[in-house]
C-alpha cells in the first residue's frame, strides 16, 4: 500500500477541490505542464505504471483532441493547449483520488460531512446508500444499455432512440423493485413491505 | 418424465407426520453444530390477493422441517407465500407466525430470524465490491469493525471466494454473483433462509454448487424452485397450485403429484 | 413530508445511475446546426417525468454528487470537482430544478397526461428552467454578456426539444406500464 491509498480520504478530496479552483488560475501552458507532471508523478508514487494511466487517459482522447481543435481554431493553439493540458492534469488528478481511495471511504467522508445536516432532514446513512447503490449499478446498467442496443439492432430495428431508452427505464424501474426488496430483506429496515405500491 | 433423482424412500403423510415428530422431538438433544431447534412456521387461513386478484386462497400449514420444498406451475402463489415469511409481504387476512412472532408487529424480529435469498443475483448485490456488500447486513450491528471484518473473512473463505474480496461485484460470474448473495444473507446469522429459485439463472455446474451449499447449511431452508434434482434428500415437499396447496408429502410422493399434474 | 423509503432511495440511486450511462451513447450531431446532441441532458426530464419532483430532483442532486466525488460520468468522460469550475456549471447544478419542475408538473397534470402536455412540461422544467438557471452562469464564468451567453447556448435547444418530445413518450408508456408517479392537487403542491 502507497502512502497515497494510506491516506484518509478527506486531504486527497481537500487537493482535489483545491486543484480543481487553483488551475483555472493557472494561465502559462508550461506551468500548466508542470502540474500534469506533478500529477504523474503521483501516479507513481501510488504504484501504478504508464498502462495503468493510459487506461485513464484513453476514454477522454477523443474528447480532449476534439475540444483541442476546435479551441485551437477559435481561440489560438497556446490556449488550447492550456485547457486540454488543465483539463488532462484534472481528470488524472480526479482519477488518482479514485483509484488511491476505496469508494466505502470515500461515502465514509461523505456521511461525516453531511452529519451537520441532520437537523435539516437529511439522513447521512441513506445518502451514503444512494451513493453505493449508484455506483454498484452504473456498470449494470452500462452493460445493460449495450445489451438492449444489440438486441434492437439484431431485429433490425436501427437505433431509434426510442427504441433503446424505453426498455432500459422499464428494465431499470423493475430491477429498483427487486433491489429495495433485497435491501429490506437484508437489512431488517422496518419501512414497511417494499412491494406495497 | 421421472427427473433423475435419488428420492429416498417413498412415505406415507402419516409417517411424515411421525417423521415431523421425530425432529421435534430430537430439538434439545446433541448435534452441537445445528441450531437448538429447526424454526417453527405457522401459517394458519392465510389469504392474499393483487388487484382485486387472489392470489393465495386460504393457506395452512406448520412446517417445522429443516429442509422444505415448495414446487408449483407459474403464477400458483409460491413467491407470494415465501415473501409472507420474512414479513416483505403482509397478508391481507390470517395468521403468520415465525417462532410465535407476528411479522406484522415484529418486523425487525422477523428479518433477523428469517434471510431472503433471491432469483436474480445482479438485484440483490447492493454495494459495489464484493468486501462491502458482504458486509452490508452487519451495518447498524453493534459489533466493531475488527469483528465485522473477521466474519467477512470466514465467510468468504467457506465460499471460495478469499481471492474476490476487493473485485466489483458486476465483474463476477452468476454463479459466484448467487454464492454472494447467500454468503451477504449468512453472514447475519439468521435461523432460517428462503430461497426463491436460487438455481433458475445458473448453468448446471453453478446450480450444484448452490445445492450444495444449501444441503450444507445449518439453518432451516425453504426453498422455492423449478429445478426438481435441488429437493433430493429435503424433508418434505409442499406443492402450489393456485393458491393452495395440493400436496404436501415427502419429495418423492410430493413431486410424482406435481409431474402428473403438469402433465 | 413523508421520508423517504427505501424503494425511493433505490429509484434515486438507479435513476443517477442511469443518467450518467447515458453519457455512453453517442452524440448525434443535427445537421445545419452542427451542434452535438448528447443522450446524456435527458435525464433530468427523463427522471422528473418518471419519478416526480422530489425523487427526480434528489437523483440529480446525487449526479451532482457522483461528479464531485470524482467520477468521469459526465458526457465526454469529464467529471470531478474541475466541472464546477467551469463555464457550464450553471447546467449541471439546473438539472436539479430542471427535474424538479418536471417532476411537480407532471404530477400536477397526471390524471389528464397527454403527450403534447408531457412535452411541455419537459420543455418548461428541461430548457426553460435549465437555461434559465445555465445561461447567467455561463456568462459569468466566461465573461460574456448574457446576450453573447445564450446565443451561444441557443443552438443546443433543438436537440433539447427532441429529448422533450422523447421524454413525453416515455412518460406516457412509463405512466402505462409501471407508474411511479402519484397525482397530486394544486392545492398540496
Ligand atoms: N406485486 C404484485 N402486484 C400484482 N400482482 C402480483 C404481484 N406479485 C405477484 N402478483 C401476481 O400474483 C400471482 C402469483 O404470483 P407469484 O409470484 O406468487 O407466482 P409464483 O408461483 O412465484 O410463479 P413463478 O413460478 O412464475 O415464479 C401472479 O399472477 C402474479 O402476476
Ligand atoms: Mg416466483
Amino acid at each position: 500500500m502507497s502512502p497515497l491509498h494510506r491516506c484518509p480520504p478527506g486531504p486527497k478530496l481537500a487537493t482535489l477541490a483545491l486543484a480543481g479552483t487553483g488551475l483555472m488560475f493557472v494561465t502559462n501552458p508550461f506551468a500548466m505542464l508542470d502540474f500534469l507532471a506533478l500529477t504523474l508523478l503521483g501516479f507513481h508514487v501510488a504504484g501504478f505504471g504508464g498502462a495503468r494511466i493510459w487506461r485513464q487517459i484513453r476514454p477522454m482522447l477523443w474528447m480532449l483532441a476534439v475540444l483541442f481543435l476546435v479551441q485551437g481554431g477559435l481561440a489560438g493553439w497556446t490556449l488550447a493547449a492550456l485547457i486540454v493540458a488543465r483539463l488532462l492534469t484534472l481528470m488524472l488528478l480526479a482519477s488518482l483520488v479514485t483509484l488511491t481511495t476505496r469508494t466505502e471511504d470515500l461515502i465514509a467522508t461523505l456521511e461525516r460531512l453531511l452529519t451537520p445536516l441532520a437537523p435539516l432532514g437529511v439522513n447521512p446513512a441513506k445518502v451514503g446508500l444512494a451513493v453505493s447503490l449508484a455506483l454498484r449499478f452504473l456498470p449494470v446498467i452500462a452493460e445493460e444499455a449495450e445489451r438492449v442496443r444489440e438486441a434492437q439492432a439484431a431485429r433490425g430495428l436501427g437505433t431509434h432512440p426510442l427504441a433503446l431508452i424505453l426498455p432500459l427505464i422499464v428494465r431499470v424501474l423493475k430491477a429498483a423493485e427487486e433491489v429495495a426488496e433485497a435491501i429490506e430483506a437484508r437489512s431488517g429496515h422496518d419501512d414497511g413491505p417494499a412491494l406495497s405500491r | 418424465m421421472q427427473p433423475q433423482v435419488k428420492w429416498g424412500n417413498p412415505m406415507t403423510v402419516s409417517s411424515i407426520a411421525a417423521s415431523s415428530l421425530r425432529l421435534q422431538g430430537a430439538a434439545g438433544s446433541p448435534l452441537p453444530s445445528l441450531p437448538a431447534a429447526a424454526t417453527t412456521i405457522e401459517i394458519s387461513d392465510v389469504f392474499h390477493g393483487f388487484d382485486g386478484r387472489e392470489v393465495l386462497r386460504g393457506l395452512c400449514v406448520t412446517l417445522t422441517q429443516r429442509r422444505i420444498g415448495i414446487v408449483g406451475a407459474n403464477g400458483s402463489g409460491k413467491s407470494t407465500f415465501a415473501r409472507l415469511l420474512n414479513g416483505l409481504l403482509l397478508p391481507a387476512r390470517g395468521k403468520v407466525r415465525i417462532d410465535g412472532l407476528d411479522p406484522a408487529r415484529d418486523l425487525r424480529a422477523v428479518r433477523r430470524k428469517v434471510g431472503f435469498v433471491f432469483q436474480n443475483p445482479d438485484t440483490q448485490i447492493v454495494l459495489p465490491t464484493v468486501e462491502e456488500d458482504i458486509a452490508f447486513g452487519l451495518k447498524g450491528h453493534k459489533s466493531g469493525a475488527a469483528d465485522r471484518a473477521a466474519k467477512v473473512t470466514e465467510i468468504l473463505d467457506r465460499f471460495g471466494l478469499a481471492d474476490l474480496r476487493q473485485a466489483p461485484a458486476h465483474r463476477l460470474s452468476g454463479g459466484q454473483k448467487q454464492l454472494l448473495a447467500i454468503a451477504g444473507v449468512l453472514i447475519t446469522a439468521p435461523d432460517c433462509i428462503v430461497f426463491d429459485e436460487p438455481t433458475t439463472l445458473l448453468d448446471l455446474r453453478n446450480a450444484r454448487r448452490v445445492g450444495q451449499v444449501i444441503a450444507d447449511l445449518t439453518q432451516t431452508a425453504i426453498v422455492v424452485t423449478h429445478d426438481l434434482p435441488l429437493l433430493a434428500g429435503f424433508d418434505r415437499v409442499l406443492v402450489f397450485d393456485q393458491g393452495r396447496i395440493v400436496a404436501d408429502d415427502e419429495p418423492g410422493p410430493a413431486l410424482r403429484a406435481y409431474v402428473e399434474r403438469m402433465t | 413530508m413523508t421520508a423517504i423509503s427505501t424503494r425511493d432511495i433505490v429509484l434515486i440511486a438507479l435513476f443517477a445511475a442511469l443518467t450518467a450511462a447515458l453519457a455512453l451513447f453517442p452524440p448525434i450531431t443535427l445537421p445545419l446546426i452542427g451542434v452535438p446532441i448528447t443522450a446524456q441532458s435527458m435525464g433530468p426530464m427523463l427522471a422528473g417525468a418518471v419519478l416526480g419532483a422530489r425523487r427526480g430532483a434528489l437523483a440529480m442532486g446525487l449526479v451532482v454528487a457522483l461528479v464531485a466525488l470524482g467520477l468521469p460520468i459526465l458526457s465526454g468522460g469529464r467529471g470531478g470537482l474541475g466541472v464546477f469550475a467551469g463555464p457550464t456549471v450553471g447546467f449541471l447544478l439546473g438539472w436539479i430544478p430542471a427535474a424538479y419542475v418536471t417532476g411537480l408538473l407532471h404530477e400536477l397534470g397526471w390524471n389528464k397526461l397527454t403527450a403534447l402536455r408531457s412535452f411541455v412540461f419537459a420543455t418548461l422544467g428541461g430548457i426553460v428552467v435549465l437555461y434559465g438557471l445555465g445561461v447567467p452562469v455561463l456568462a459569468v464564468q466566461a465573461g460574456l454578456s448574457l446576450k453573447a451567453a445564450a446565443l451561444g447556448s441557443a443552438p443546443f435547444i433543438p436537440g433539447d426539444l427532441v429529448k422533450a418530445a422523447l421524454t413525453a413518450a416515455v412518460a406516457l408508456s412509463v405512466k402505462r406500464a409501471w407508474p411511479i408517479i402519484r397525482a397530486r392537487d394544486i392545492a398540496t403542491a
